[in-house]
């Protein structure tokens, strides 16, 4: 099978920065994949070199077998980018955009399609304001629709929720989902590791231009080991013997990191015998933050050694 | 071909919406240089022989406006995308680099037309000028036009900012075409500058140009004609370089 994507040893350097280090990725078809990172790791600059906005300085990349130097034309016929910046013509409506857009792609009948797309995205009362009058979060809809309108098999969306308000947010994800389902392969960017989490089967966590993880997400959560419960109790020490488990405290609140769920019998047995009360107790499963945190961590403790 | 008409539509439209600065502006300015040379002018000068200066200025000042404009057309449209960042919904498309050079190009002919038949259309209510050769006059305007319009990409790829656009077009364009002989034949130039003229493309855009509507010049509109060719090929092909290798748009 033809992977959506496949980047092989890409590298990037602007002058004496080097942007990505040696990038090797394989996402494939029908995907949710997730790109994080830190600002700066060169999620961006990889989404570019895919789009062919940015040109690498070794390495290769293909959209659907189509490499993005040599077969650019069907490679771009194959992938759809929401840009990050805010970026709109000024001259034009929301429909004559995506008009305009469509015919880039060589489509000159696609108003049942753009139709469909502005209903979705929510832009109906907007179809026939310039762009110039719609606030932020319209401008991003619009955005987004652009990516769609030549129905790309593969669709990249570096940060689509990034000042976004929680409604677009939600209609925005019901849309992307409906087309992962429908068998677009979608790669996306986010700061928002709980929207990864929901939405995406696969991550790469790329730090200062290296994957440094690369898995399912359920993998990554589940390499985080034990579990953690939270406490608020009645006295204000923490029983001796739970020293040792204790991972921060706050706030009156008490992190314990336990290796099974079953220790926390002992827990509340010791706590019993100190005759001190459990006020709340919760329990914090692991989550893809935890991981990113972790390996970003990690990672930064290796380099100082 | 779909993808190239939407791109050169889409320019055309561009201006089209805001025709009120893009044409009817430019087409103010020139019949003002007109009112005003003409009204000094009239009586000391005579360029050719029993044409009035008047009537010799109006083809000079028509293909000043075209070339201008053509200009102005891809190399402020580019800016602009550049500046404002939505060159990519270019960028991002399977549009080739043929396809681009050439929609940027024609819709700068377009507009050199446009304005360039505003002038002209005005001006004929006032005086009478001959037309001798309408091919020789649509050659030069749809080769000087598009010559403009390629040096106008370039110059809109390579400024970063509108300061340096405004500069390129300040020290190179305008100087160029103030002394390319749309106010004077070069005959009436001491031998030096007559000289230095012949090394200015612009004059022999001017000077063919003039030459439909006269049927004389300085130089035979086939030279003009060899010339101006030339140069469109050359810088076409350098335009054309630029954005095959993504200079200063796919970093």
């Amino acid at each position: 099978m033809t992977p959506a994507i496949e980047i092989k040893q890409i590298h990037k350097r602007f002058g004496a920065v080097t942007a990505l280090e040696g990038i090797d990725l394989e996402i494939n078809p029908g995907e949710f994949f997730a790109l994080l990172g830190p600002n700066g790791a060169g999620k961006t600059t990889l989404i570019h070199i895919l789009a062919g906005l940015t040109l690498a300085s070794s390495g290769s990349a293909k959209v659907m077998g189509h490499d993005v130097v040599t077969g650019y034309r069907e490679a771009r016929h194959l992938l759809g980018v929401v840009p990050q910046e805010l970026v709109f013509d000024p001259f034009f409506t929301v429909r004559e955009t995506l008009a305009i857009q469509s015919g880039y792609y060589g489509l000159k009948k696609n108003d049942s399609w753009i139709d469909e797309i502005i209903h979705h995205l929510d832009l109906t009362d907007k179809a026939n304001t310039n762009m110039r009058a719609l606030s932020g979060g319209m401008k991003r809809r619009v955005l987004v629709a652009q990516a769609l309108v030549h129905k790309p098999p593969v669709i990249v969306l570096d940060e689509p929720t990034a000042g976004v308000d929680v409604e677009l947010r939600q209609a925005l994800w019901r849309f992307i989902k409906q087309l992962n389902r429908d068998g677009h392969t979608i790669v996306l960017t986010t700061h928002y590791l709980d929207e990864a989490e929901a939405l995406c089967n696969r991550a790469a966590m790329l730090k200062q231009g290296k994957v440094v993880a690369l898995d399912s997400t359920q993998n990554l959560i589940n390499s985080i080991s034990g579990v953690s419960v939270r406490l608020r109790l009645s006295s204000d020490t923490l029983p001796t013997v739970l020293q040792p488990l204790l991972s921060s405290h706050d706030d009156g609140y008490y992190v314990l990191t336990l290796k099974e769920y079953s220790e926390i019998e002992d827990v509340l047995a010791a706590l019993r015998r100190a005759q001190v009360q459990v006020l709340e107790m919760q329990l914090l499963q692991p989550d893809l933050e935890e991981v990113f945190v972790k390996i970003m961590g990690s990672t930064e403790s290796q380099e100082a050694a | 071909m779909t993808g190239f008409y939407t791109l050169f539509h889409k320019e055309l439209l561009r201006f089209w919406k805001v025709s009120f600065q893009t044409v009817l502006a430019p087409v103010l300015t020139t019949l003002l240089y007109l009112l005003i040379f003409s009204h000094v002018l009239e009586d000391h000068v005579q360029a050719y022989p029993g044409v009035a200066y008047t009537v010799f200025l109006i083809p000079g000042l028509v293909m000043m406006a075209v070339l201008q404009n053509a200009f102005a057309n891809s190399s402020s449209s580019l800016i602009q995308s550049r500046v404002t960042g939505n060159i990519v919904f270019v960028l991002l498309s399977p549009l080739s680099y043929h396809e681009i050079f050439l929609a940027y190009v024609l819709a700068s002919v377009a507009r050199g037309l446009v304005v360039g038949m505003g002038v002209y259309l005005v001006t004929l209510g006032f005086f009478e000028v001959p037309l001798r050769s309408l091919p020789w006059v649509l050659l030069f305007t749809l080769l000087g036009s598009a010559l403009l319009g390629a040096l106008g990409v370039i110059a809109g790829i390579w400024a970063e900012k509108f300061d340096q656009l405004a500069a390129f077009q300040n020290f190179i364009i305008l100087p160029l075409t103030f002394l390319s002989g749309v106010f004077y034949s070069i005959h009436s130039l001491p031998p030096f500058w007559q000289s230095l003229s012949h090394f200015n493309p612009f004059f022999y855009m001017i000077d063919g140009f003039r030459y439909g509507f006269f049927g004389v010049s300085d130089v035979s509109p086939y030279f003009s004609f060899a010339i101006v060719v030339t140069c469109f090929l050359a810088v076409s092909w350098l335009t054309l370089q630029m954005l095959k290798t993504g200079y200063k748009l796919r970093h």
